[in-house]
């Protein structure tokens, strides 16, 4: 049911843990519907040094915060506010239609957290619109 | 892959080698067709009529009461589809459990846009139906009770004799589906009470796509499918010849020796139970500690979901199943663990292990060896945990 890639970032994980002198931490999703994603990051000049990922949920769930962490690193804040689900979705090779909720949450969860480094520097956020609540599987 | 460990036995089980050679013989020469009056076809004929004999000695039932259906699920549908239809000039209430299968919850709700009314009766912490509750549910307009024999997932077995028993008192039909019980506890469908019984050859080392009903004589039930004159004209289409021939076979070896089998399986369930709560911290256990199927194991895991758990176990070879959402397809984890009353969140991290005739104690070993470390593993990567 999952690709080789997403059952790789669902066993191997990258950048699980938390990062203590985080410059900006971002939570979404609920223990409710069985998800929850929390970023971390560490921010140097408006570059994103680290990223790291703590998340309660499917494989899925596990696998598409692992490739954000990865996407999203080395890039420039800027940067990072464009990455969208499809974009999480193509470097996994796909998800199964259930599990495309995964993928928006982590993008969701990288705004949030680049949300909260706009708010700790005292900058305006414009929030972007996520999802429009296509695949129907959660409250949006 | 090293090590392959099943402990999936109430999704599905495999054929048993004896099971088998009584099949295939309907597959290729013995191909004719039951309701032929030619020579070729006695063969045929005479399976089936020996399939009947076997599932009604081993429910203590007579063999013109059970008729042959293509699954659990069919059996569930008529029985309760068939029997509400045929009788609602008497009342249109219908009473049912909060746990049963989806086969007769679905069913259940299908009759309520038909106009019917329904009552699901709630469940204790454990997943008992109290006799109580049932009492107080009857009313003057109700024609049929459905309870299951034992739960699927978490292995609780209901009362069914004393539930049957305030029914016959009312003169109220009694269904039970009974796909979980047959080869791990003894069904006597006389001892029990029920007017109507399903049950699945898949589960007890039969072949899928074929099942059984059991409806006591007397019972009055509409037929579901219409056709030719096959089960008496009540259940019409082509027999399932070596299906059927199969789920003969199987249910006389399932309910063969019962007890030294239930026993041996309930040792590793015991096992494994032990195991798993003395290793792992925040483990909830669903289910009653005794009134359980001999083979089910199915607990929580605090503060992880239950799909990553599968997948992990996968990887080391153990096939499991879970009750989280992921699994079930829809947002809501099993509708069986709510009605207990848990948490969603805690419900979503749950595990179910089903032992069965071919499992050992190296298979419990191995769980046991792995589970610890996966739990952990997924536990530090879970936001909602902290050590």
């Amino acid at each position: 049911m999952y690709s080789e890639k997403v059952m790789d970032h669902f066993e191997n994980p990258r950048n699980v843990g938390e990062i203590k002198d985080a410059d900006a931490v971002g939570q979404v999703g609920n223990a409710k519907c069985g998800d929850i994603m929390k970023m971390y990051m560490k921010i140097e000049d408006g570059v994103i040094v680290d990223c790291k990922f703590k998340t309660f949920g499917c494989g899925a769930a596990i696998a598409t915060s692992s490739m954000a962490t990865e996407l999203v690193k080395g890039k420039t804040v800027e940067e990072a506010r464009k990455l969208t689900n499809a974009a999480v979705m193509e470097a996994l090779d796909g998800l199964p239609p259930a599990k495309v909720h995964c993928s928006v949450l982590a993008e969701e969860a990288i705004e949030a957290a680049l949300a909260d480094y706009y708010e700790r520097q005292g900058l305006e956020f414009t929030p972007k619109k996520t999802c429009d609540g296509c695949c129907g599987s959660c409250e949006h | 892959m090293d090590r392959f460990v099943y402990l999936d036995n109430s999704a599905t089980t495999p054929v048993k080698p004896e099971v088998l050679e009584v099949m295939l013989p309907y597959l290729q020469t013995e191909y004719g067709n039951p309701s032929s009056i030619y020579k070729k076809a006695a063969s045929a004929e005479a399976a089936v009529r020996e399939a009947r004999k076997q599932v009604a000695e081993a429910l203590h039932a007579e063999p013109n009461e059970i008729f042959f259906t293509a699954c659990g699920t069919e059996a569930d549908n008529w029985a309760i589809k068939g029997a509400a239809y045929a009788n609602q000039h008497k009342g249109k209430h219908l009473i049912t459990t909060q746990i049963e299968h989806h086969a007769v919850l679905h069913t259940m709700e299908y009759l309520e846009k038909q106009g019917f009314s329904v009552t699901y009766l709630p469940v204790d912490a454990e997943g008992l139906v109290s006799p109580e509750s049932l009492k107080e549910a009857i009313r003057e307009d109700t024609i049929l009770i459905s309870v299951m024999m034992a739960n699927n997932e978490i292995g609780t077995v209901e009362p069914i004799r004393e539930l049957a028993a305030i029914a016959a008192e009312k003169k109220i039909l009694f269904h039970t589906d009974a796909v979980q019980a047959i080869g791990s506890l003894p069904v006597d469908v006389k001892e029990l009470g029920v007017s109507m019984l399903s049950l699945s050859a898949h589960k007890f080392g039969g072949p899928k796509g074929v099942g059984a009903l059991y409806i006591k004589k007397g019972t009055k039930i509409d037929t579901f499918m219409h056709g030719g004159a096959q089960e008496r004209g009540r259940r019409g289409g082509t027999e399932n010849v070596a299906g059927v021939a199969g789920l003969g076979k199987a249910i006389t070896l399932a309910t063969q020796k019962l007890e030294a089998k239930t026993e041996r399986i309930m040792a590793l369930r015991e096992k494994l139970i032990e195991g798993i709560l003395q290793s792992i911290p925040d483990v909830r256990l669903n289910g009653h500690r005794t009134k359980r199927l001999p083979g089910n194991v199915n607990c929580c895991f605090r503060y992880i979901e239950g799909e990553a758990l599968l997948l992990r176990l996968d990887a080391k070879g153990v096939a499991a199943s879970s009750g989280s959402a992921c699994t079930s397809g829809s947002l809501d984890p099993s509708h069986v663990l709510l009605a207990l009353g848990l948490p969603h969140e805690i419900a979503h991290g749950s595990l179910r292990l089903s032992i069965g005739e071919q499992n050992t104690e190296a298979d419990v070993e191995h769980v046991l060896s792995v589970l610890p470390d996966i739990v952990k593993t997924l536990r530090a990567m879970s936001p909602l945990y902290s050590e």
